[in-house]
């Protein structure tokens, strides 16, 4: 007889925990403890791992059969298209904010500087995983070449696709960014990016989720803080469906 | 004998004194003269409150996140257009899991929700719509809760001989015959009782030491070669579970074990006298199984 009452009363408290649950998971309070994992886990690793400390890089006997697109396919934009259709022949990528000396500069130039190529392994935050070769310039030549500030602690990339009716964006921080396998991508297994795949440029930041990986760089720029820009959080993910600025688990 | 179930009686009654409880009456179903021991102490309890909420967040968060991709591959990579082993899938109103090629029908029990297409039901996952950010901080936060206490654990237990003295199975215990006899006693659920009800039996044993020095450490470092971060720090990770992919299979794969070693263990606290059982846990104190037949030399003892 008791034990029926408990069971009864266990099922009853099964229910009222899931909706409890789901009070507490959305609590703002809640949420802010909860991402004191994140936080430790950023400073945990960043301590556990040289600044230096390479990506895994594959042979070319490891390459995804197929390399799959995911977010945004195609920008639409006229804008885009237009550049699309001259194979971006008159595309310019800016560098500005606090740099010495703001750039624009297009494929040309781009494809004439040092390069880097590297076999890496791109991992969805969903959890799946896919192995490419990327061609590109580094990051960090690029920035050093614009004069970056000594007061820039942030990159911001800014893209050319919405998605979802807001502008695709993101952000590293100099760790990152001058990272050597960290790149502006403009070929993926040794062809020129496809538009699906972020044609002209895509950012390489191989110690991150997929996210993290801009496609369709149009504008590169420093800043101090990532306060003011859009919503704020360093990236469209992150400003719309919370999730987390660093992107290293 | 007798004279140690006398003692054990009177530290029983001691503790029932000073708590101010009615042990000898608290459940019924074992008779008032059974003599309480203390068996759990106090680190082993707190870690498994702290343990036991941790793992049921993280196979709940889990879920949430494996509902993203809910496909799972061997070996580096593993996308889309890649071999999964396991799939959990749906054709329009019916669920479906793929094990290896081979598709089984599993109705609306995965694969599809009151939400849609779901592998795992709200009522399993946190949080309990589609929230793949929201998974990740329940399960972040708790990874760290649930490495932190293993370690702590883990230690203490080394320290306090409580691994090598009660977890550890004597020489005797890991004779086959021994293992064997213990298989078939738990299969007619015939537990032990009185002295032998004193330690742990050898499958149970056997039982902790696989989540504790197996799932446990496992999980954690599967879970870490899923990081793209600790791959760069790490690089070992990968060559020790043969790439991410195969690391988030094995994730996984521990992920059922826990499930499956929560089944078994709640089912045998239900066998063996949930409210005995709840109060060790709870209290550290054991009322030691008595055998079927009446003891009335027990009784005699006692009083």
């Amino acid at each position: 007889m008791t034990i029926i009452t408990r069971r009864n009363a266990l099922i009853g408290g099964a229910g009222l925990l899931l909706s409890g649950c789901d009070r507490i998971a959305a609590s703002p309070s809640v949420r802010e403890v909860l991402t004191l994992g994140e936080k430790a886990t950023r400073t945990a690793q960043r301590l556990v791992t040289d600044r230096n400390a390479l990506a895994r890089e594959f042979t070319r006997a490891d390459l995804s059969p197929v390399f799959r697109e995911n977010g945004t396919r195609n920008p639409g934009s006229p804008d885009y298209a237009a550049h699309a259709a001259e194979r971006f022949a008159n595309w310019r990528l800016l560098v500005d904010g606090m740099v010495a000396q703001p750039l624009a500069i297009g494929l040309p130039q781009i494809l004439a500087a040092p390069q880097r190529t590297q076999i890496t392994r791109h991992d969805c935050v969903e959890g799946w995983s896919a192995i490419g070769q990327w061609t590109g310039l580094p990051l960090g030549l690029l920035l050093r070449r614009a004069g970056l500030s000594g007061n820039a602690k942030y990159i911001v990339f800014h893209c050319a696709d919405l998605y979802d009716g807001a502008p695709y964006y993101e952000s590293i921080d100099l760790v990152d960014a001058f990272h050597p396998q960290t790149i502006l991508a403009h070929s993926l297994n040794g062809q020129s990016l496809s538009i699906g795949h972020g044609a002209p440029l895509r950012l390489r930041v191989e110690r991150q989720l997929g996210y993290k990986q801009a496609k369709y760089v149009m504008r590169i720029q420093a800043v101090s803080s990532l306060a003011d820009i859009y919503g704020g959080k360093g990236g469209y993910w992150e400003d719309h469906h919370d999730y987390q600025w660093y992107a290293g688990i | 004998m007798a004279c140690t179930h006398a003692k054990l009686c009177h530290a029983a009654f001691g503790l029932t004194g000073e708590s101010g409880m009615e042990h000898a009456n608290a459940d019924n179903r074992t008779q008032p003269e059974a003599p309480l021991i203390y068996r759990t102490k106090l680190p082993v309890r707190i870690w498994h409150w702290i343990n036991a909420f941790s793992i049921f967040v993280m196979l709940m968060s889990g879920m949430s996140i494996f509902n993203a991709h809910p496909r799972l591959y061997w070996g580096q990579y593993g996308a889309n257009f890649d071999q999964p082993w396991l799939v959990i899938g749906n054709h329009g109103d019916s669920g479906f899991v793929n094990l290896l090629g081979v598709e089984l029908p599993v109705g609306g029990l995965l694969g599809v929700s009151s939400e849609g297409a779901r592998a795992f039901p709200p009522l399993l996952t946190i949080p309990s719509h589609y929230n793949l950010a929201g998974g990740r901080e329940w399960h972040f936060f708790f990874a760290w809760v649930l490495a932190v206490s293993a370690t702590l654990f883990l230690l203490y237990a080394l320290v306090s001989r409580h691994l090598q003295r009660d977890l550890a199975l004597t020489r005797a215990e890991m004779r086959p015959s021994h293992l064997w006899h213990d298989i078939k006693e738990h299969a007619r659920l015939r537990f032990p009782t009185g002295e032998a009800a004193r330690r742990y039996n050898p499958l149970q044993k056997i039982a902790y030491l696989a989540v504790i020095l197996i799932l446990i450490p496992t999980v954690i470092l599967t879970g870490l070669t899923m990081s793209p971060t600790m791959n760069a720090a790490w690089p070992w990770l990968l060559d020790l579970f043969g790439g991410r992919q195969s690391a988030r299979s094995i994730h996984f794969l521990c992920a059922l074990g826990f499930a499956a070693f929560i089944a078994v263990h709640l089912a045998m606290v239900l066998l063996a006298g949930p409210v005995n059982e709840l109060r060790s846990m709870i209290t550290g104190w054991y009322r030691l199984p008595q055998p079927k037949a009446p003891a009335t030399t027990m009784t005699e003892d006692a009083a």
